[in-house]
């Protein structure tokens, strides 16, 4: 950090680190100075955020994030998108490997990468695909990209499955040698072709072409028992039904290197959304039923799924509005994610903050290998924090959201928490709830 | 009621309304001069995504013996076919004022998704969508059920329906299981279990894989149309098997009671799931059916637009 004294240190005075009592949290230098009590810190030039009944928590770490760019910048560019995740609290975000062209060579990564330390809204780190072109036949250059400027770690060919299953145990082999991971879109493709939504009584009824829960649970049984067998480290992404939750729990039970995820509408809203017929609530995987619903955050709250990520997927409005086949799939995120956390995890008993900072920070960027995210709120950790506070309660305003695209779910729907501030290495991204 | 989406959306008493409408509008039939004036000035528009002649034409005579307007838009040769999306065509179709659009879309919810969207401000019919629904044909459907069976009145309590074939793809399966339940039908879906959908068994309807089972209790046999790609996607084997495995032939019908009726919603693949003898039978309703489609789309085009659907029937269900 270059930044000069009197706008490097920050004071979070009051602020409860986890929920707990509060303290004066001191930032400076991009690091947390001290923890002092409460009311008693106080440094020459500093400014002062008053974060009287404000929880502080470690910045958030997105596994899943689409920014869309290159190739859909009408839809997202790594500039909205980066906005939206530190409105969201968020100051990493891994940026997804389905771009336009697909982020499958050292050139393309490295071209996100410092797309998003232009923007400087939060850390961006590229996934890089696992096969070329997303084509599931030939390994992109993996090495290449984990050596690159972007030291890419997380490799995925998300939005497409991994499906032949040589190509899976070479990919979970390959990527040993550089600590990567391989996050699966756990996907069974001949079981899922043309599928519009979850297969269940209701598809039946609606007449939409069904997902069903075994084209998830299939793939996920097969991987983790890949992964065992070459000793790698497997991660599982957008996890969406009780059956995959009962999977991993018995591969973790058997010492098996997997970590899964679970995206915040998965946690929050079923599958009966899609009686509308309205696109916005076309999503891949699929909402599930409630009893899904209820088993995902059951495994957030037991560990067996580790993180929570967005899959913050925005689109243009004409591919969200017209007929439900013929829309795309995929929900904004960014920016809704911490308040379905509080809804669904901490209202509900099942969590409380600190258990929402393991999930959304530090799981999270230990998955992805990011040393300098996910640390806890102590005097000598990088200062990545946000305030949220967890008291308002308020509407979602689709023509309030950062975000380029406008596909939330949640338009109308009153959820809690604000988030406050984000710094990102001690300097504001997010202050007042707008971006610094 | 503004829309006709789904055959569920009817509650019983609007459904026989419907049915004893197109009691009256057939009898209208049998005069010398067959247009009433009732819509003179209000333009109904065709709006079809897929070929369906004959759904199209039904609907057109149909809006025409009304005195409606007709405009037919269709996929093919229209700015549809280039591209055009399914908002900005809807919100042209409100600029022409469309008073009632009629639509017949590949993808299901299509008719539901307009008649929400704000898009267009008249009545929305869903002449089928996709594998979800086409409610018109179950109205039609049970209209020649009552004038065949019950001397056209009342409803249709205790009737035995065996509906027979590709349930899974069939929006023709969906809205009659509705409508039949609605009107007190006891139905049954025979099909091999690939061509029934998930989770079936919460239906208002009863499930069999045997037709010769159910055949002697049946009052009326609802064949669909099979389509023969289902053999390249692994439904059933090969058509010979469907055929003598779900086929109605001549042996097959003559276990059915005499009233028994065997209906078709066409087009019918003769020598798959009906043998040529059994659709020229007297027992055959295919050709009633499709005059009565006329009738029963008259009824529904007129209480839409003329509003006479009681709202306080739908305050009741
Ligand atoms: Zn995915």
């Amino acid at each position: 950090m270059s930044a000069s004294a009197n706008s490097s240190t920050f004071i979070l005075r009051g602020a409860r680190p986890y929920g707990g009592d509060p303290v004066d949290l001191v930032l400076r230098d991009g690091a947390v100075a001290e923890a002092a009590a409460a009311g008693t810190a106080s440094a020459a030039g500093a400014t002062v955020v008053d974060a009287d009944g404000l929880v502080a928590l470690p910045g958030l770490v997105d596994l899943h994030t689409h920014l869309r760019e290159p190739g859909r910048e009408d839809a997202e560019t790594v500039e909205t998108g980066t906005q939206a995740a530190a409105l969201g609290g968020f100051t990493a975000v891994h940026a997804m490997a389905n771009t336009d062209p697909v982020a499958d060579t050292a050139g393309v990564v490295e071209q996100v990468w410092r797309l998003g330390r232009e923007a400087g809204h939060c850390d961006v780190a590229p996934v890089g695909a696992v096969t070329v072109g997303l084509g599931g036949e030939r390994l992109a250059e993996l090495g290449a990209m984990a050596d690159s400027a972007a030291r890419v770690r997380v490799f995925s060919d998300d939005g497409k499955c991994v499906s032949d299953a040589v190509l899976m145990r070479r990919a979970l082999e390959y990527v040993k040698a550089f600590d990567g991971v391989i996050a699966q879109h756990a996907q069974e493709p001949r079981l899922t072709e043309g599928a519009q939504m979850n297969e269940g009584a209701l598809s039946g009824v609606l007449g939409l072409r069904g997902w069903p829960s075994v084209a998830e649970e299939a793939v996920i049984a097969r991987d983790v028992l890949l992964a065992q067998h070459v000793g790698s480290r497997l991660h599982v992404c957008h996890v969406s039904t009780k059956g995959s939750v009962e999977i991993l729990r018995l591969a973790k039970e058997r010492g098996i290197d997997v970590t899964a995820e679970v995206t915040p509408h998965h946690l929050l809203l079923d599958e009966s959304l899609a009686a509308s017929y309205d696109p916005v609530y076309k999503v891949n995987p699929p909402l599930r039923g409630k009893d899904d619903v209820q088993a995902l955050r059951q495994a957030v709250a037991d560990g067996v799924i580790d993180a929570v990520a967005t899959d913050h997927a925005p689109h243009a409005a004409e591919d969200k509005e017209g007929e439900w086949a013929n829309a795309l799939p995929g929900m904004l995120g960014l920016e809704t994610a911490l308040a379905i956390a509080q809804e669904a995890l901490v209202e509900t008993g099942l969590l409380d903050w600190a258990g929402v900072a393991d999930r959304l920070s530090t799981r999270p960027a230990r998955i992805g290998r990011l040393a300098g995210h996910g640390r806890p709120l102590r005097a000598g950790e990088p200062a990545n924090v946000v305030l949220v506070d967890p008291a308002v309660r308020r509407a979602v305003d689709p023509g309030a959201l950062a975000s380029r695209s406008r596909n939330t779910p949640y338009a109308g729907r009153t959820l809690p928490g604000r988030v406050v501030a984000t710094f990102l290495r001690g300097r504001p991204t997010v202050l007042d709830g707008a971006l610094a | 009621m503004r829309h006709l989406v789904s055959a569920g959306d009817l509650s019983r008493d609007e459904a026989l309304l419907v049915l004893d409408t197109a009691h009256e509008m057939a009898g209208l039939q049998q005069r010398e001069i067959k247009k009433l004036p009732t819509l003179r000035g209000r333009t109904v528009v065709n709006l079809f995504y897929e070929d369906s002649t004959r759904t199209r034409i039904s609907f057109e005579a149909a809006a025409k013996r009304l005195s409606a307007d007709v405009i037919n838009f269709s996929a093919k040769g229209s700015s549809v076919s280039k591209g055009e999306s399914f908002k900005d065509t809807a919100l042209t179709l409100q600029a022409m004022g469309a008073d009632a659009v009629v639509v017949r879309h590949s993808a299901s919810g299509a008719a539901q998704r307009l008649a929400a969207s704000g898009w267009v401000g008249g009545s929305v019919v869903n002449a089928g969508d996709g594998t979800h629904e086409h409610p018109t044909q179950a109205l039609l459907d049970a209209y020649t059920m009552r004038r065949r069976l019950n001397a056209g009145t009342g409803d249709l309590a205790g009737r035995r329906v065996a509906i027979v074939g590709d349930v899974l793809h069939s929006r023709v399966a969906r809205s009659n299981v509705l409508l039949l339940a609605t009107l007190g039908a006891d139905v049954t879906l025979v099909a091999p279990p690939t061509l029934l959908p998930i989770g079936v068994e919460s239906w208002p309807c009863a499930v069999s894989y045997d037709l010769d089972a159910v055949l002697p209790k049946a009052d009326v046999v609802m064949l669909l149309r099979v389509q023969r790609e289902r053999m390249s996607e692994a439904y059933f084997p090969s058509a010979r098997e469907y055929t003598r495995r779900y086929g109605l032939d001549a042996t097959r019908a003559a276990a059915l009671q005499d009233s028994a009726i065997v209906m078709h919603p066409g087009p019918m693949n003769r020598g798959v799931e009906i043998a040529a003898e059994v659709a020229d039978s007297e027992r055959s309703t295919i050709v009633e059916q499709v005059a009565n489609g006329v009738s029963v789309r008259m009824a529904v085009l007129y209480l839409l637009l003329g509003g006479a659907f009681d709202t306080s029937k739908e305050q009741q269900r």
